[in-house]
C-alpha cells in the first residue's frame, strides 16, 4: 500500500516534537479518513464496536449520495427545460465552456441534464468543502483537537440545501458562519447546540433573501423565474400548483439542489433508520406532528389563506421537508437525547413546520427554521424528561 | 373576540418576544440563566409581575395621565403624560413590594422559591418595556391584561430555553476568551436567529 507507507513516513514529523507538529490535525484527518484509527482506548470504559463517530458520519455522508446525484440531474433538467422554453441555445461563460466539452442541452437526455447540473453543484460543493475544511483545520490545529468526519456531513448537507443559482462567495460565507459560529466556538463536533449546516443556511436566508428565496433562484438559468410548489400554493392555493404529486415525490420540480426528490432522499434516509444512526422516534414524531397539525388546519379552514387547505400528503413531499427530516432533524448532537424527548422534539418540529408554512407567508420553506427552533428547546425537553424520571424513580423507592 | 385575544397572546409570546426580538431585560436574562430551576423561578415571577403591572399602568394612564383623562375631576385640559415614565416605574416598584409582602405572609413556599428575584424584577427593563409598549400601542384594559401575560410568558420561555442550552454547554469546550458571558451573547444571538422564523407573521 503506497499511501500507508507515505503516511507512516510522515508520522514522526507531525507528532509532538516533530518539525511539522502544527500540521498534525491535517495529517490525522487524512489518516483516519483512509484507515482505521490505530489508537484504542486504554482505560475503562472500553466498548468494542465497529461503529464509531467516524463510521457514523461517513455513513450519513454516503446516504446523501442518492439525493445528491438525483439533485444534479434535476438541476440540469430544470435548467435545460427552461432554456428550451426561453429559446436559449447555450450557456455563456466557463460553465457553458465546460458543458460544451462533454454534453449538450437536450432536456430529454439524462447525460446532458446530469452534466448541466454537475457544473452547478460541483463548484458549490467544492467551495463549501474547502472553505469549511479550512476553518475546521484551522481551529483543530490552533486548539489542539482532531478534525472530525462530522465536517463531511456538514459540508454536503449545506451544499445540498442551497439553491442551484447561489453565488459562490455566499456559499463560502454561509459555511463559514455555520462552521465557526455554529460549531467551532463551542468546541467542535458534539459540543454545539444548533445544527451547523442549518445555522449557515438560516444566516444566508436572513442576510441575502434575494438570492435565497423568491421565484428566480430555483432554476439555474438567468432571467428565468419558476416558483417552487410551496411558493405557488402560498399565492393561489392547491389549484395554482402546476406539478403533480408524483412529480413532487420523484423530484422533477424546482427547488434547492438536494431537496426535491423525496424518493431519492428516502433511499438514503431509510438506510440511516435501518442502521439506527438516525432515530426513528424523531422521524415518527415529525411525521405525526406534521400530519396531525395539517389535518387540523384542513378542518379549521380559512377564506383568506389558501395554505390552510394544503393536504398532509403534499406537505410531506414539498420544500425541504424530506431532506431535513432524515438528515437534519435526526442530527444526534442538536436533537434531544432522551427517548421521550425525541418524540416531543419531533412533534415540535412537525407542528412548527406546518405552522410556519401556513401562517407565515414570508417563509413558505419552513422546515429548516422549524428545526432550528426545535434545536433551541431540545436541551430543555431533555431536562424535563430527566426530572420526571428522577421523580418517578424517587417515588418507587419510598 | 376570543380569537383576537389568542392571536394577541401568541404574538406577544413568539413574534414580539421581549427577550429575543426586542432584547429587553438582558441583564437578568444573561445573569440568572445558569440553571433551569432558577430560570423557571425568575420566569414565573416575571409573568406574575408583568400580568399585574401592565393592566394597572393601563388604568393609571387612561384615568390620570392621558390628555383629557382628568376630565372626571374637572380638569379637561390637563395632559400629564410627561409623568408617564416616573409613574410606571413607581407603580412597578410599589407593586413588587406589595406582592413580596403578600407572598411572604400568605404563600411562603413561593416566596422562598423566588427569593431575591422579586426585588430584582423592579429594575428589569422588560417589565417597564411592557408598560411603555402598552401605552404606545393604545391597548385597552382587556388587551393589556392579555399582553402583560403574553409578554411575560414569552420572556419566561426564552430564559428557560437559554438556561437549558447553557446547562448543556457546560460540557462544551469554549475558547478561553469567550467563556462565560461571551459565549452566552453568541448563544442568545443564535437563539434570536431561531426565533426569526416568526418575523413577519400576520395574526
Amino acid at each position: 500500500m503506497g499511501l500507508r507507507k507515505v503516511l507512516d513516513k510522515m508520522e514522526p514529523h507531525v507528532l509532538k516534537g516533530g518539525k511539522h507538529e502544527k500540521w498534525f490535525a491535517l495529517y490525522e484527518a487524512v489518516d483516519t479518513f483512509f484507515y482505521t484509527p490505530p489508537s484504542v482506548t486504554k482505560a475503562a470504559s472500553h466498548v468494542r464496536d465497529g461503529v464509531d463517530l467516524k463510521r457514523m458520519m461517513i455513513t450519513v455522508w454516503m446516504c446523501t449520495f442518492p439525493a445528491m446525484f438525483f439533485g444534479m440531474y434535476n438541476v440540469g433538467l430544470q435548467a435545460n427545460e427552461a432554456m428550451a422554453g426561453l429559446g436559449v441555445a447555450e450557456l455563456e461563460g466557463w460553465r457553458g465552456a465546460l458543458i460544451s466539452l462533454f454534453a449538450g442541452y437536450d432536456p430529454s437526455s439524462v447525460w446532458d441534464n446530469f452534466i448541466h447540473g454537475a457544473v452547478y453543484f460541483l463548484p458549490i460543493y467544492a467551495v463549501v468543502f474547502f472553505v469549511g475544511g479550512f476553518w475546521e483545520v484551522l481551529f483543530a490545529s490552533v486548539r489542539g483537537h482532531e478534525v472530525n468526519e462530522g465536517f463531511f456531513v456538514t459540508s454536503v448537507l449545506f451544499a445540498l440545501i442551497l439553491p442551484p443559482d447561489v453565488p459562490l462567495w455566499q456559499a463560502a460565507l454561509g459555511i463559514t458562519f455555520g462552521v465557526v459560529i455554529g460549531k467551532e466556538v463551542f468546541g467542535g463536533t458534539g459540543k454545539n447546540f444548533l445544527n451547523p449546516a442549518l445555522t449557515g443556511r438560516a444566516f444566508l436566508f436572513f442576510a441575502y433573501p434575494a438570492e435565497m428565496s423568491g421565484d428566480a433562484v430555483w432554476t439555474a438559468v438567468d432571467g428565468y423565474t419558476g416558483a417552487t410548489i410551496l411558493g405557488e400554493a402560498a399565492l393561489g392555493g392547491m389549484d395554482a400548483v402546476s406539478y403533480s404529486w408524483n412529480q413532487a415525490f420523484l423530484g422533477t420540480i424546482p427547488g434547492s439542489i438536494g431537496e426535491t426528490s423525496t424518493l431519492a432522499i428516502m433511499i438514503g434516509g431509510l438506510y440511516l433508520l435501518w442502521t439506527k444512526i438516525a432515530s426513528w422516534r424523531i422521524v415518527a414524531g415529525v411525521l405525526l406532528g406534521t400530519i396531525g397539525l395539517s389535518l387540523l388546519f384542513n378542518v379549521i379552514g380559512s377564506d383568506t389563506n389558501p395554505m390552510f387547505a394544503m393536504p398532509w400528503h403534499w406537505h410531506l413531499v414539498v420544500g425541504g421537508f424530506a431532506f431535513a427530516l432524515f438528515f437534519m432533524a435526526t442530527d444526534p448532537v442538536s436533537a434531544s437525547m432522551t427517548n421521550t424527548g425525541k418524540w416531543v422534539f419531533g412533534l415540535l418540529i412537525g407542528a412548527m413546520v406546518v405552522l410556519i408554512r401556513v401562517v407565515n407567508p414570508a417563509f413558505p420553506e419552513g422546515m429548516m427554521l422549524a428545526i432550528l427552533f426545535a434545536n433551541l428547546f431540545a436541551p430543555l425537553i431533555d431536562f424535563f424528561v430527566i426530572q420526571a424520571n428522577i421523580k418517578r424513580r424517587a417515588l418507587r423507592n419510598v | 373576540m376570543l380569537e383576537y385575544y389568542i392571536s394577541l397572546f401568541v404574538k406577544a409570546v413568539f413574534v414580539e418576544n421581549m427577550a429575543l426580538a426586542f432584547f429587553l431585560g438582558m441583564c437578568t436574562f444573561l445573569a440568572v440563566s445558569k440553571k433551569v430551576q432558577t430560570a423557571i423561578g425568575l420566569g414565573v415571577a416575571v409573568i406574575v409581575v408583568q400580568t399585574i403591572t401592565v393592566p394597572v399602568n393601563n388604568l393609571i394612564f387612561t384615568y390620570l395621565l392621558k390628555e383629557g383623562a382628568l376630565a372626571w375631576a374637572g380638569f379637561p385640559e390637563v395632559d400629564l403624560s410627561f409623568l408617564g415614565l416616573l409613574s410606571y416605574i413607581g407603580v412597578i416598584a410599589a407593586l413588587v413590594q406589595i406582592l413580596e409582602m403578600f407572598l411572604d405572609r400568605y404563600v411562603p413556599a413561593l416566596y422562598n422559591a423566588l427569593g431575591v428575584f422579586l426585588p430584582l424584577i423592579t429594575v428589569n427593563c422588560a417589565i417597564l418595556g411592557g408598560s411603555l409598549f402598552m401605552v404606545e400601542r393604545d391597548y385597552n384594559f382587556g388587551e393589556s391584561v392579555v399582553y402583560g401575560l403574553g409578554s411575560g410568558f414569552g420572556w419566561a420561555l426564552a430564559i428557560t430555553a437559554l438556561a437549558g442550552i447553557r446547562e448543556k454547554l457546560k460540557y462544551s469546550d469554549v475558547p478561553h476568551g469567550l467563556r462565560g458571558l461571551g459565549i452566552t451573547f453568541i448563544t442568545v444571538g443564535l437563539m434570536a436567529l431561531g426565533f426569526m422564523s416568526f418575523s413577519g407573521v400576520q395574526l
